[in-house]
């Protein structure tokens, strides 16, 4: 039977692309492991219950495709075997869910010895921010946004001041060190997505969103938007470079912050403004 | 022991049932262009949705040469982009899914299932399709308006929907605001024409726990829309009011192009909340009528009762229930309040349960059936496998930490693809197949229908299936370009042609479905009124096409359930629903 071959082959075929394909998750970079374990639990139930489905179904065909004479059983309804089968999808189900749960409640609980660090959405760019000396982030409000101050910082809160802030350039975190990443767009929706960390999240004008990783590997890993944000969505890029703490700290030296940046700004206005009366 | 429903079903005796009072067309305008027969609305709508549906498949070719070939094609670029994605997810899950099961398959199946002479309100009812046309031709008119349809994504989530950085925000937001807005007050029409009918106008005999699976998938799914399109029509309204009238109802303050703009104080998760409490439910508004044609399918084809017909029944009912409940997991990642994912990741993966039994349900009534492998019976057991599939990536999905890297990624569209595109479509394919012969008195042809899918199906699986694996590795959707990115290598664009270049063979090979529908019309071999010996009303009528009024003089009455198949000491291997049992008795005293 040509037709129940197929339906075998397409099991079959499904079953071989998984395990030879060489398109499979970038290697983590991250303590979210676990996610990546779940994903493999879910792949091993998931592919049991397809491979066991089309298995059956195709061997019905072959088995029971119309023939002279063959009349089908007459066989409304069998409890039994519909609770054994509602039964175990159930404990299938739970199977996958109960390890689910468990990590979402690791991944939506931030260690109490995590670092903050902002990242900044705009179209169609991204702006990072440190908390600096007093190892706190100022406030800061969309509706203060200037030439000078591209990230709306409140120049008021004295804890803005030593706010390091990196525009266009690149986030640099510190190995083994975990760290809260706050999110926040001055415009649409965008999502801070390095597909290394695993984790991600949307990040939403008028609110703060997070999540938290720790780093586990040095290197360099490329920042995308993952939610649409305009014609140019998919040229919002920006780089995360997972450093050694010796060579964090030689980076965050080399840092400006947000008082130095607004003073240089205001000097270069002050000059020009000189110069042209 | 098994309980046979055949057995408890007690002798009706025929009633006389007067001829209801129908209005009769007097012209030729009246009886095909604004019909009130709801089979000829059935064509309209089904004809409507194709010719749209046609469009969204031309853009998704555009779609896959730019994925395929990035900078071969210098006519498509990013802007045009994100206006073929939108247009073609807002096509396909509305203007062409819904819009053909429930006006489609709907009107013409829920007349003649439950043994009635038209819909209840055949006014109402043809209102509605003429408020679809309007809301089709308003949809297709942003191709020609300035700057173009709009390219915020199907979801259209503000901010970006309604600002500057997003193509289309002139004039192509502001028509596929108006148009959503003409296609609920259409939909809702027909939808309270189907529920009433059903829950109204059944025919003596025709008991709920009676009905085909088809009726039950129809209706539920019906009732499912009505109450969740008012959520998409209030976030359409409010939208709009914000892009034109400068409220804030999912306006925050922010900047646009630089500038501080008007809005503030709105919220855009407010959006998102109301848009998937409409969106969840709506991949079960077209999944359920899939669920119950294909049920029928089976059935018919595999000469076998439907195994579990009231298990069928309650799990469809149950899906449709629970589909309310589990919106947010569209949102893991939205910034929604984190805690909400336990519940909403619960919910989803308690609907699986329900769903698992409609596939095993499925299967089993395969097992020791008299399979006939007839075109519908492939389409039929094509969808089992990519409905299988596209729900089993639903379970990676559904389970909220799992979702945080595979959200927004080529694993999404994948599996939405598979089990609300692909598996669906194999099922209205089917359904076309199988119900041809009744619409026209003519069947359509064999080889040219086992050509198309094999094409289809093999070709479907291809594209999907091997897609997830981008998303895995990491790959965003929704993106013009993927550009330089380490973690991409190149086998992975080669993969991209790959799907291309299959998707476009499938595309075109519908047109051989289409040519096999147009020379079927004329040529096809004649049907005669039952030609797969099926039992359900819609097969017992007395003249093929059905006339006006479906039943000639009386209404058929009931006596059993919809799927005596194969009956034990029965002569013929199927009894119609309507045949007594008296006559049934002649059949089996012959047979003895």
């Amino acid at each position: 039977m040509v037709v129940a071959l197929i339906l075998l082959l397409v099991a079959i075929g499904s079953v071989l692309f998984h395990i030879y394909s060489p398109w499979w998750w970038t290697p983590i970079a991250t303590n979210w492991a676990y996610i990546d374990h779940t994903i493999n639990i879910t792949f091993w139930i998931t592919g049991f219950v397809f491979v066991a489905v089309i298995a059956f179904m195709a061997y019905c065909v072959f088995r029971f495709h119309h023939k002279e004479g063959r009349r089908a059983d007459y066989n409304p309804e069998n409890k039994k075997l519909e609770w054994w089968l509602s039964v175990g999808t159930g404990v299938g189900v739970a199977a996958m869910l109960a390890p689910g749960l468990v990590v979402w409640h690791q991944f939506v609980t931030v260690p109490a010895d995590a670092t903050e660090v902002e990242v900044m959405g705009q179209q169609w760019q991204w702006s990072f921010r440190l908390p600096g000396k007093d190892g706190r982030l100022g406030t800061s409000d969309v509706r203060n946004i200037s030439s000078d101050n591209p990230m709306g910082l409140n120049r008021d809160d004295p804890l803005a001041q030593d706010d390091v802030v990196i525009e266009n350039g690149e986030l640099h975190l510190q190995l083994g060190k975990p760290v809260k990443i706050l999110l926040r767009s001055v415009d649409v929706l965008h999502d801070f997505y390095v597909p290394e960390f695993r984790a991600k999240m949307d990040m939403v004008p008028g609110v703060v969103t997070y999540f938290w990783i720790k780093p586990i590997r040095t290197g360099t890993f490329d920042v995308l938007c993952a939610e649409l944000c305009g014609a140019a969505h998919y040229q919002m890029r920006a780089k995360v470079i997972v450093d050694e703490e010796r060579e964090y700290h030689a980076w965050l030296e080399q840092q400006k912050t947000f008082a130095e940046l607004s003073s240089g700004n205001a000097i270069v206005k002050a000059t020009y403004q000189a110069g042209g009366k | 022991m098994v309980d046979i429903p055949y057995d408890r079903i007690a002798d009706i005796p025929p009633a006389e049932v007067p001829e209801v009072e129908l209005y009769h067309p007097r012209s030729w305008w009246t009886r095909y262009v604004f019909s009130q027969d709801a089979k000829v609305i059935a064509v309209q709508y089904a004809l409507t949705a194709s010719a749209i549906g046609l469009v969204a498949l031309v853009l998704s070719w555009l779609m896959r040469l730019q994925l395929g070939f990035p900078g071969t094609f210098s006519f498509i670029d990013a802007n045009q982009y994100l206006q073929f994605i939108t247009m073609h997810g807002m096509i396909m899950v509305i203007y062409l899914l819904t819009a053909l099961f429930l006006g489609g398959f709907g009107n013409y199946l829920i007349p003649l299932m439950v043994g009635a002479r038209d819909m209840v309100f055949p006014y109402v009812n043809m209102l509605s399709y003429w408020v679809y046309l309007l809301a089709v031709l308003v949809l297709a008119s942003t191709f020609f308006v300035p700057g173009g349809p709009t390219g915020a994504g199907w979801t259209l989530y503000p901010p970006q929907a309604i600002l500057s950085g997003t193509p289309g925000q002139d004039w192509g937001i502001i028509l596929m605001m108006s148009s959503l807005i003409l296609f609920i007050i259409g939909f809702t029409m027909g939808g309270l024409n189907y529920v009433v009918t059903v829950l109204q106008a059944r025919t003596r005999g025709m008991t709920l726990m009676r009905l085909p699976l088809t009726v039950w998938g129809i209706f539920t799914a019906t009732v499912m829309a009505l109450l969740a399109f008012p959520a998409l029509f209030v976030a359409s309204v409010m939208l709009l009011l914000d892009r034109l009238l400068g409220t804030s109802f999912f306006m925050p303050s922010l900047v646009e192009m630089g500038q501080l703009s008007k809005y503030g104080g709105g919220s855009p998760l407010l959006f998102q909340h109301l848009f998937w409490f409409f969106g969840h439910p709506e991949v079960y508004i077209v999944a359920l009528p899939a669920f119950g044609i294909v049920s029928d399918l089976i059935s018919t084809h595999a000469r076998k009762n439907i195994f579990g017909y009231r298990m069928m029944v309650w799990a469809i009912v149950a899906i449709g229930a629970l589909s309310f409940l589990v919106w947010a997991h569209h949102m893991y990642v939205s910034g929604m309040f984190p805690q909400f994912g336990y519940f909403f990741a619960t919910t989803t993966l308690i609907i699986a349960i329900p769903t698992a039994i409609k596939v095993y349900n499925w299967v089993l009534t395969l097992w020791r059936g008299d399979i006939h492998l007839r075109v519908p019976m492939l389409f039929a057991l094509g969808f089992i496998i990519t409905f299988v599939n596209g729900g089993l990536t639903g379970l990676f999905l559904g389970n909220v930490v799992v979702d945080v890297p595979l959200s927004d990624t080529m694993f999404v569209v994948a599996h939405f693809h598979m089990v609300m595109g692909v598996a669906p479509i194999m099922v209205v394919l089917g359904a076309i197949y199988h119900w041809y012969p009744k619409v026209t008195g003519r069947m359509l042809n064999d080889a040219l229908g086992k050509f198309h899918f094999w094409v289809t199906f093999l070709g479907a699986y291809l594209i999907f299936f091997p897609m997830h694996y981008l998303g895995l590795l990491g790959v965003p959707r929704r993106y013009f370009e993927l550009g330089d990115a380490a973690f991409i290598p190149p086998s992975a664009h080669s993969l991209n042609a790959f799907i291309s270049v299959v998707a476009l063979t499938v595309g075109f090979s519908q047109m051989v479905f289409l040519f096999n529908l147009a020379w079927s019309l004329f040529k096809g071999e004649a049907s005669g009124g039952n030609p797969w010996r099926a039992t359900t009303l819609e097969w017992q009528t007395p003249e093929t096409p059905p006339g006006h009024g479906n039943w000639g003089k009386e209404l058929p009455v009931v006596y059993r359930w919809a799927y005596d198949y194969s009956v034990p000491g029965a002569g013929e291997d199927f009894i119609p629903q309507n045949q007594p049992p008296r006559a049934t008795q002649v059949v089996q005293g012959a047979a003895s």
